[in-house]
């Protein structure tokens, strides 16, 4: 990947200026999502590259978790064309499912299960033998020595550390983070930094709120108000201001 | 570690084992299903009790109001078997991976059956201690031999109905509503099969047409069950 062409937040995938050729991770063409009567998302179309990130930001209600749920295959496209990975949505959700990494609102693991058998339950899942990937990770996020308390006697900070471990335990391609740093003081914040951070290497999409931080993270900037494609535009060629805007 | 984005799809008989270890653990910790089932069946039969007036059931009766408690007994457990996933998001969780999805099929469908035949232990002794007229002992093979081809009905419709109902915000009415009249045939042909071997007088042989008809119900709503799963698992 060209970093000076991520730095410049080119929109299409392959339009590298100094020619290294870039493979799309996410390709969208006029997507298009409707629940019953409403529209949750209309007619986006972006490219986004392999180890690039890309931050989505806008009101609540304006289709960003709607928007991570279709490229997690959760949800299926009303209309358009949706490529993950290089693979075409929902016809291949098969493909690209254990290679997407999801960290949304809720964290995916069973109350009444510990962190490592939440872990355990996952990584059997994802076809992840033995314990040392599962070890290393509650480590990373220093859950180590809680890690055998149900979760429902754990802090929501300490569940989003383990729902990190979770997200990352079957090594994925791509990283959907809806706003993943909720719940988490700032030495939480700062210890899942090389994991989920740009640091990571990964292809990422994030949702957040904070358009001094999106601007920091990202290489190119959604904004989506009531569903529609408002701003997409480069990081580099935004500031703070303009982001804010999206939500007045 | 692995290159990232190299995913391997997991045998299905480990995903399956590390969803029963799950539905076990969650159970066992948060005693929400099996408790209610077997409570609800030892107060129904001691309401029976009162209600008919009479100390001893036997045949027609005794059939039917053991079947009549077990079915709605068993309601509790459908409505329960895959709330934990909803609401926790397992459904997500599992859908995420490369996991072959009959898997969650059979976990669910060998829970429920775990949940039936705990609640069996209670409340068949629970039903021969309090109502039953002809003893327990002679009826005892017979019995099971009926209860497992009720409790195989159950289990398939039951997990089809459960994973239908879950996704929608009105799951504890339309698990029952759909459920029950699926569950007609089964209590209709469990109760005749059972009636002989409750008689007052001895236990009679099992009436074979009963059996097979159950028995082929069992067989068509298992195919359908396992056809039709996979979709109702997904948007």
């Amino acid at each position: 990947m060209c970093a000076r062409c991520r730095r410049a937040g080119r929109r299409r995938a392959g339009a590298s200026r100094c020619g290294v050729a870039i493979l799309a991770a996410i390709e969208l063409r006029g997507l298009t999502r409707r629940y019953g009567e409403r529209v949750a998302l209309a007619d986006v179309t972006l490219s986004l590259a392999t180890g690039q990130t890309l931050a989505v930001l806008g009101p609540n209600g304006a289709g960003k978790t709607t928007l991570l749920r279709l490229l997690a295959t959760l949800l299926r496209p009303h209309g358009g064309v949706v490529e993950v990975l290089g693979h075409p949505l929902p016809k291949e959700n098969w493909a690209v499912r254990g290679r997407i990494g999801l960290l949304g609102h809720e964290p995916l693991l069973y109350r009444e299960l510990s962190a490592r058998e939440n872990l355990a339950l996952h990584g059997a899942l994802h076809g992840v033998t033995g314990t040392r990937r599962s070890e290393e990770l509650l480590a990373a996020v220093a859950m180590e020595r809680r890690a055998d308390e149900p979760l429902r006697t754990l802090s929501r900070g300490m569940v989003q550390r383990v729902a990190v471990a979770r997200t990352l335990l079957h090594d994925p391609a791509l990283l959907l983070l809806d706003e993943p740093r909720a719940n988490l003081d700032p030495a939480a914040s700062e210890l899942v930094e090389p994991l989920i951070g740009r640091a990571s290497g990964r292809t990422r999409v994030i949702v957040s709120h904070d358009p001094a931080g999106v601007l920091a993270e990202a290489d190119l900037v959604l904004g989506l108000v009531r569903g529609r494609v408002a701003l997409l535009a480069g990081a580099a060629e935004l500031d703070a201001a303009a982001l804010t805007e999206l939500y007045r | 570690m692995s290159a990232p984005g190299a995913a391997v799809a997991p045998r299905t008989h480990v995903v399956l084992a590390a969803l029963l270890r799950k539905e076990l653990r969650v159970e066992l910790r948060s005693f929400e299903a099996v408790p209610a089932m077997s409570l609800f069946s030892v107060t129904t039969f001691v309401l029976f009790h009162f209600a008919l007036s009479r100390n001893t059931l036997s045949g027609d009766l005794a059939s039917g109001v053991l079947w009549v408690t077990l079915l709605f007994a068993a309601m509790l457990g459908i409505n329960r078997l895959f709330v934990a996933d909803a609401e926790q998001g397992g459904f997500d969780g599992f859908l995420l991976s490369p996991a072959d999805r009959s898997a969650l099929l059979y976990a669910k469908a060998l829970t429920l059956l775990a949940y039936l035949v705990v609640l069996e232990l209670v409340a068949v002794p629970a039903f021969a201690l309090l109502l039953l007229g002809p003893a327990l002992w002679p009826a005892l093979p017979g019995l099971l031999v009926v209860l497992a081809l009720g409790d195989l009905g159950v289990v398939v419709i039951g997990t089809l109905v459960g994973a239908l109902a879950v996704r929608t915000s009105v799951r504890d009415l339309l698990g029952p509503m759909i459920s029950l009249p699926l569950l007609v045939p089964v209590l209709l042909c469990a109760a005749r099969a059972s009636s002989p071997v409750l008689a007052a007088t001895r236990a009679g042989p099992l009436p074979l047409r009963w059996l097979v008809t159950l028995a082929l119900y069992d067989l068509v709503f298992g195919l359908i069950t396992f056809a039709v799963f996979d979709f109702l698992l997904e948007d």
